[in-house]
């Protein structure tokens, strides 16, 4: 379960770096979308990782991080998507809008001279 | 609670209700959107004048304000707190807001539908940043004040713009993933997103945890100071602030303060002198990293050609002075550096508003030209008639007693100000700050000590240096250039700034000890953690719903 975990996020940090240092504005914000998964994946498995606990406290036993899950990193990775998903939105707006402006897909507006 | 404790959300609560109400407005209304816009910013500087009285006439121990939103009590629920230092913020982005909105409503504000609404969300972003005291709170106010900006930033439109905006976005977003993890890492380690709760339970991180801890810092300092433009993060900053529109590079001032109000308040909670194995972690980057960007912002300032690239740099060597001076952890000299971020932060929101007037005359920036008809203008003198038997010119104008334009005459003293307390030279409030700086410097006696007392110095005559190119180039070389046409309403915010600083310098005591005792309160987190872990919510019994 860790070890997955661990490699799922690894991967998608690593192909989301080499996509963000891409001088294509779309493969930029297709790393960032895959930087976030591993950002959000990560504050999950800040709390305990579990497959069968519920983050609800149950009555009779002990209210600790052995019986249930820790709720809290769930709530965060809530927030987080949401801003993530929108601010991704953002940037698709404003990528489409250079498109138009530049007429090309490159970061900076231009192609690079050889 | 009494109705003063609930005038702690107040500022983050007035400009949201705004931007939903005007919002519900629709794309059109400009005049009662502009009517709202303007009554919620005068009343927020109002709300974060009268907080400032409130902390600043308090004792030191009882100078916080605590606010639970929630009800909840302290470690579970969002904590807003009010100190000296948030209050100080607070007051700074109510003056920036109100100056940016006077100076748009003259012109910019017709350039896009939706504005007013953005720059609520902006003014409730900063304030929420500066009054909460939750890790994660703290990131969402984050989102919600980048978010602001990025439509800020691409107001007005045009290629530049949205090239630069690009940049921005991603480097923001890069920069917010890194927040994320350095905060899910501090959660993981401690088990809190409480400010106070975390620095109180560091002590107790077990040596294993301290090397996860510190990566965790680590983590979230970067993601700060890409925010605050500390070398080598800030390469998109001058781009993306000589891009923006007036009114949105003037709010921007302060936004890069926000990076460094964030370094400030959680590196004097978690890491003060007596955090035992923790003790100070990082001081030296902070240090070296400043007096590197301090050193980039002065060759930048020297090195640029465009006077916005110029404020842009000059903002990036503020943020190096006072990241540098927080390094060292000294209240005399954090004081010194507070007074200094007030009145760069005034100085430079008064540079970039002052930097569209200077360029209007170039043709550089065409805007919504109907709108310039000359109403409320000043008047400009160049078409009187020189009285007769006066020496003329070759081109037959007067060589004497000729009147200067109103304009051309505001827009010189004006810049003169401006570059005198960017600069820091006597009698403005930037010498002040950097006497009070350079003196407290005198009694470190360290390498890094020596260094930043000869930048401060040299990075001052670098930047009179490029101002005063800036400014023969804009005044004294133009001769068959036409004075600008200005608005009453576009000079009354410059005036006000500028006016603000010479404040600051006449009541420099006051202030400064204003900013001692601030720094002195940062220096004892103790004091801010007591006051946060010691609120305790409100019975529904007792009285009544908070």
């Amino acid at each position: 379960m860790e070890l997955v975990i661990s490699i799922a996020i690894g991967v998608m940090a690593s192909a989301g770096v080499w996509l963000v240092l891409r001088p294509r504005t779309f493969q930029v914000l297709i790393g960032l979308s895959m930087l976030s998964y591993a950002v959000n994946l990560f504050i999950f498995s800040v709390g305990s990782l579990f497959v069968t606990r519920e983050p609800i406290v149950q009555p009779g036993v002990p209210a600790d991080l052995a019986n249930y899950t820790d709720p809290l990193p769930q709530s965060l990775v809530l927030t987080a998507i949401v801003i993530g998903f929108a601010t991704t939105a953002l940037f698709l707006v404003v990528l489409l809008a250079l498109r138009g402006l530049s007429g090309g897909d490159h970061v900076d507006g231009q192609e690079e001279r050889p | 609670m009494t109705l003063t404790d609930h005038l702690i959300v107040a500022p983050v609560l007035l400009p949201l209700a705004t931007a939903a109400l005007m919002l519900l407005l629709g794309e059109g209304r400009r005049g009662l959107k502009a009517a709202f816009n303007l009554l919620s910013t005068t009343a927020g500087l109002a709300i974060a004048i009268y907080l400032l009285m409130g902390v600043a006439e308090r004792d030191a121990p009882a100078a916080f304000g605590v606010y639970l939103p929630g009800n909840w009590p302290v470690p579970f629920g969002i904590v807003l707190v009010v100190d000296r230092l948030s209050a100080l913020m607070a007051v700074l982005t109510g003056c920036v807001g109100l100056a940016s909105l006077l100076f748009a409503l003259a012109r910019w504000h017709h350039a896009g539908a939706y504005f007013h609404v953005l720059f609520q969300l902006q003014l409730m972003g900063l304030y929420g940043a500066f009054l909460t005291a939750d890790l994660f709170n703290l990131f969402v106010f984050f989102e919600v004040l980048l978010a602001a900006s990025y439509g800020l930033l691409l107001h007005g439109g045009g290629g530049e713009r949205v090239r630069a905006g690009l940049h921005y976005i991603a480097i923001n977003l890069v920069a917010s993933l890194l927040f994320l993890i350095g905060v899910a890492v501090l959660y993981g380690v401690t088990g809190t997103l409480n400010m106070a709760d975390i620095a109180q339970k560091l002590p107790a991180v077990p040596a294993s945890d301290r090397g996860l801890l510190h990566a965790g810092a680590a983590i979230l300092a970067i993601a700060f100071l890409a925010k605050a433009g500390l070398w080598p993060l800030n390469f998109w900053l001058p781009q993306a602030y000589a891009a923006a529109s007036a009114p949105a590079a003037a709010v921007f001032a302060i936004l890069t303060k926000v990076g460094v109000y964030a370094v400030l308040r959680l590196w004097t909670l978690c890491f003060p002198a007596d955090a035992g194995a923790s003790a100070g972690f990082g001081g030296g980057v902070l240090v070296w990293g400043g007096i590197v960007t301090l050193a980039f912002g002065a060759l930048g300032m020297l090195a640029s050609q465009q006077l916005a690239r110029l404020a842009g740099y000059s903002v990036i060597a503020s943020s190096g002075t006072l990241v540098a001076t927080i390094g060292f952890a000294m209240p005399a000299l954090s004081g010194g550096a507070l007074f200094y971020l007030a009145s760069s932060t005034l100085a430079g929101c008064a540079m970039f508003l002052l930097v569209e007037l200077l360029e209007r005359s170039r043709q550089v920036e065409v805007g919504p030209q109907q709108i310039d008809d000359g109403h409320h203008a000043l008047p400009a003198f160049l078409d009187a008639e020189p009285p007769a038997g006066t020496n003329l010119d070759d081109n037959e104008e007067a060589l004497t007693g000729r009147a200067i334009p109103a304009a051309l005459a505001f827009l010189g003293v004006a810049f003169t100000v401006c570059a005198l307390v960017t600069a820091g030279l006597p009698p403005l409030s930037g010498f002040v700050a950097k006497l009070a700086m350079l003196s407290a410097l005198l009694d470190v006696h360290a390498p890094a000590a020596w260094a930043l007392f000869a930048l401060l110095i040299l990075s001052g005559l670098c930047a009179a240096i490029a101002l005063m190119r800036v400014g023969v180039r804009h005044f004294w070389t133009a001769q068959d250039r036409t004075s600008p046409r200005l608005r009453v309403i576009e000079t009354l915010p410059i005036a006000g700034l500028l006016a603000a600083t010479v404040a600051l310098m006449l009541q420099g005591e006051a202030v400064l000890s204003y900013a001692r005792a601030t720094a002195e309160s940062l220096q004892t987190p103790d004091l801010y953690i007591n006051a946060v872990m010691g609120a305790r919510p409100v019975l529904r019994d007792a009285g009544g719903a908070p």
